[in-house]
């Protein structure tokens, strides 16, 4: 039981980060129906960006404000960062190629993913960095027979926080509204008033904004990062897109943290090397039965 | 085979006859006059143009999103290495073999997603390639050599005396195989397969209203694809005398992607364009050090943004249907 | 052919039996019977949302019905593959042409004819004979649809680069490659200019004269329907509400009553 429920929490805390992730593929995707392969990149960025931040700025912060300050000012100024590097992206790499089609700025994804990539191998080095081990509290509860540590239950609040937040802004706010009815029809959104440059700007620095803080906490929780990583997280979120169902906002948190708790579940009762063939059998799975994805509207085409 | 080259240079392929013969020319020519490094860096350059080919098939011709290709080529070179390792099979007779293992893994694997549409399709082929390569990750049966793969396969034979052991040899085995795979892809263009195949793409619905098979024809892309991945993954295996789960990512599956569509989709010559550009762009580029992959990400930026058809897209119209009764084709053809 | 005694003497190649399709709740076919007869020009109107697409979609195999049976010459094709249903003899267009826009129209036409193709894989990777003959014919049936449509001129152009009036007629044209007993037309005459629909209706009713066909159509389009229907089905809310010649429908009540409505309902004239 004890395991069940660690591995629950840990579930959960990764689920987190790949929701949060996703939450940017999804809104990309759901409006310029493009599979954004670089926005696992910016994800990555942004952690290295608040380790640079951690490393050498935060000495002041932290002296005023405390280990959660410094924590708190590395996220945010990550956050900027990446939201302008993201904006920047879009008007380079993507907005000239929206005309031309979805299967060209695949391909420019790719190449936006590949230069991002690279340019922090270039700045930061090949090899992993890790964050400072003193700048991050490190105190362990026992509860019962359960052993977390502070950490993972401040990452677990404020990424539940954060998907809150973001669950309010799309269902709750009218430009969460714009962005829903630019994604269900374009065309008809902009003939209702609804600005499509100015949501193409919102989801291009609020996703990225939202996966440079994931970055951060995901440096927190493993200390060690490297500047591949943002593959694999991108490809787990994308995964949780899809099996929450394509530009399905809440399809995609929920997606994200049922994938994370059947990795970590996985990986405690089946196998840890075998944990990813676990999750990826699973969504082959879940779209044998559902084509459409878990809440993805079920399509009859209009023939 | 002549007469089909010969009419590929009539009908435009290489813009005209001469030219085509003079491409053929240089390629015979050229490892004759190089040294065994650009031997071997136009060797890498078939086997993309091999790998190119097959994922043509699925999302050229077919427009499936496969993103998980390096799936099938890691079936194909992981069958070799392990037959030829562990029982001895001579390579080339496994070469047949490992198209027929990575066909039938993708006819398996394809058969119960083949229904899915667009992206959900992307996404499963995904999972399919890593579970590929976790699985050769994991060792199991203790087949697959786990991280560190398999060692020691042979040079190609047949078992007989004649053996593929110099970097000459191996240019003109894979460049003789891409050759013979693009006669057959033409063939396939030209026919009703091809044809349905692009219905497919260019609209399901219509495509199975007028009387196409729509699943058939998918998974015998599929199936002819991983077959080719299959062939190219043995011949690979063999080069480097030993496979690898790092050689088969879904990184790999994403460059084969985008030679796909830097080329142009279903455009063979356009493949080849892809290939040459993802296998000699890194090395001419090499003097720039760290900086050449910064620059591949930008010019496959700019290539899409100046050419998103691809650098040679197909081409439609009269030349795909010569007239029915041609009078000259007899005399010189 | 317009009384049912004539009509009935006429074998039936078409009938539906209690055909009922649903989406989630709402039923958009409902308990549908209906017979089509060699030979005629049978058309199926009725107010937008009655199911009359959903009948052909039916028929056509691209939706399976929850009940009934749709039998087709004496063959029962409920819920067969769209091409099966093709290769039984039964072509079909769409209400929003859908051609493949990036290949040209001969190819197009060509597509028709696939389903009478038995050469393999095999035989057209070393080009058997039996594949260069089935090749050859495909072309030349193709070319004489092409011809048969007035399209000539126009057979190497991508579909997508040619007026609206002709893309219709490449559809057409590419549902007779098909060699169909029984042509489904899905609103042929929507977005036609009047000299392009009286076109379409010279050249369906020469059709039916000059080949062993018979054409199943839904219409909007009242000049059409009245002018070339043998036999004409109404529908609404998904329900045949009247069937007959034009004539008898013309004055049917419960016909002008579905049409006019005794509520806010539009006649529908497009």
């Amino acid at each position: 039981m004890e395991v069940f429920l660690e591995q629950l929490i840990n579930g959960l805390t990764i689920g987190s980060f790949y929701a949060l992730i996703a939450l940017g593929y999804s809104m990309v995707y759901g409006i310029l129906k493009l599979i954004n392969f670089a926005h696992g990149d910016f994800f990555t960025l942004g952690s290295y960006v608040g380790y640079t931040f951690l490393v050498f700025g935060s000495s002041f912060i932290t002296a005023h404000f405390g280990l959660w300050g410094g924590l708190m000012a590395a996220m945010i100024i990550a956050a900027v960062c990446v939201a302008v590097v993201g904006v920047v992206v879009e008007r380079a790499a993507y907005r000239p190629i929206y005309p031309a089609g979805r299967l060209p700025a695949v391909v420019s994804a790719l190449g936006a993913s590949i230069f991002i990539q690279n340019a922090i191998m270039v700045i930061w080095g090949p090899r992993y960095q890790a964050y400072p081990a003193s700048l991050i509290p490190n105190i362990h509860i026992q509860l019962g027979g359960l052993h977390i540590t502070v950490l993972q239950i401040v990452i677990l609040t404020m990424s539940f926080m954060l998907l809150g937040i973001l669950y309010w802004i799309i269902q709750k706010t009218t430009f969460g509204a714009a962005i829903r009815a630019t994604a269900l029809d374009k065309d008809t959104a902009s003939l209702m008033g609804i600005d499509f440059n100015k949501v193409i700007f919102f989801i291009f620095t609020l996703g990225p904004a939202l996966g440079a803080i994931t970055g951060v906490m995901v440096g927190m929780y493993y200390r060690q990062i490297s500047f591949t990583m943002g593959w694999n997280y991108g490809l787990k979120a994308f995964t949780a897109t899809i099996l929450g169902g394509i530009g399905n906002l809440p399809g995609a948190m929920f997606g994200g943290l049922i994938l994370g708790v059947l990795e970590m579940l996985g990986a405690a009762y089946i196998s840890a090397a075998w944990k990813d063939v676990f999750v990826f059998l699973i969504l082959i799975m879940v779209l044998i039965f559902r084509p459409t994805g878990l809440f993805g509207e079920k399509v009859a085409e209009k023939v | 085979m002549i007469q089909e080259a010969k009419r590929m240079g009539r009908e435009g392929f290489f813009g005209s006859q001469s030219l085509f013969f003079a491409t053929l020319t240089l390629f015979i020519m050229y490892p004759f006059v190089v040294s065994d490094y650009y031997i071997d860096v136009a060797f890498f350059f078939g086997i993309y143009a091999l790998l190119g080919l097959s994922l043509n098939i699925v999302l050229g011709e077919v427009g499936l999103f496969d993103l998980g290709h390096a799936g099938f080529y890691a079936i194909g070179a992981y069958t070799t290495a392990i037959l030829n390792t562990k029982f001895g099979i001579p390579v080339l007779i496994l070469l047949p073999i490992s198209a027929a293992a990575a066909a039938l893994f993708a006819y398996v694997v394809c058969s119960p997603i083949i229904h899915l549409r667009g992206d959900y399709l992307c996404i499963v082929t995904i999972g399919m390639g890593e579970i590929v390569r976790i699985a050769l990750i994991n060792n199991p049966f203790d087949l697959t050599g786990g991280p560190n793969g398999v060692y020691g396969i042979d040079f190609p034979s047949f078992g007989g005396p004649f053996v593929i052991d110099s970097s000459i040899e191996y240019y003109f085995l894979i460049w003789i195989v891409v050759a013979l795979s693009i006669y057959g892809l033409i063939r396939l263009q030209k026919s009703h397969i091809g044809r349905a195949w692009n219905y497919i793409r260019e609209d399901e619905v219509a495509a199975g209203a007028s009387g196409i098979d729509v699943r058939y024809y998918k998974l015998l892309a599929f199936v002819l694809g991983a077959a080719l991945a299959g062939v190219a993954g043995n011949i690979y295996a063999s080069k480097l005398m030993c496979v690898s789960p790092e050689s088969f990512t879904f990184w790999e599956s994403c460059l084969m992607f985008c030679i796909v569509l830097i080329g142009g989709m279903g455009s063979i010559p356009g493949v080849l364009i892809g290939a040459a550009f993802i296998s000699l762009f890194p090395e001419i580029f090499r003097p720039f050090a760290m900086y050449r992959m910064l620059i591949f990400g930008t010019v496959m930026i700019l290539l899409m943004m100046f050419r998103p058809g691809g650098a040679w897209p197909r081409k439609r119209g009269a030349a795909e249907h010569p007239p029915l009764h041609p009078g000259k084709e007899g005399i010189d053809g | 052919m317009a009384d049912s005694a004539l009509r009935s003497s006429h074998p039936v190649v078409l009938e539906t039996q209690n055909l009922t399709k649903m989406f989630g709740g709402l039923t958009a076919v409902n308990a549908f019977d209906a017979q089509v007869h060699r030979g005629e020009i049978c058309s199926i109107i009725g107010p937008n949302g009655a199911g009359k697409t959903t009948v052909f979609n039916a028929v056509t195999g691209i939706y399976t019905p929850e009940k009934g049976r749709i039998v087709f010459n004496g063959n029962d094709i409920t819920g067969h593959k769209p091409h099966h249903i093709v290769a039984a003899g039964i072509a079909r267009t769409f209400q929003n042409i859908r051609l493949f826009p990036t290949m040209t129209c001969m190819e197009n036409i060509m597509a028709g004819h696939h389903c009478r193709i038995s050469s393999g894989l095999w035989g057209t990777l070393f080009r058997s004979s039996g594949q260069k003959r089935e090749e050859e014919e495909t072309r030349s049936i193709a070319e004489s649809r092409i011809r048969q449509v007035r399209l000539w001129d126009y057979r190497h152009e991508l579909a997508r680069n040619i007026a609206y009036g002709s893309q219709r007629m490449v559809e057409i044209a590419r549902a007779l490659a098909t060699d169909p007993t029984l042509l489904v037309l899905d609103e042929p005459s929507s977005g036609l200019n009047p000299r392009e629909t009286e076109e379409l209706m010279e050249f369906l009713t020469g059709l039916i004269k000059e080949e062993d066909i018979t054409i199943l159509l839904i219409e909007h389009d009242m000049n059409v329907v009245m002018g070339i229907s043998d036999w004409v089905i109404v529908m609404d809310e998904g329900r045949k509400i009247a069937e007959g010649g034009p004539d008898q429908i013309y004055h049917n009540p419960r016909v002008i009553e579905a049409y006019l409505g005794s509520d806010d309902r539009q006649a529908h004239q497009e």
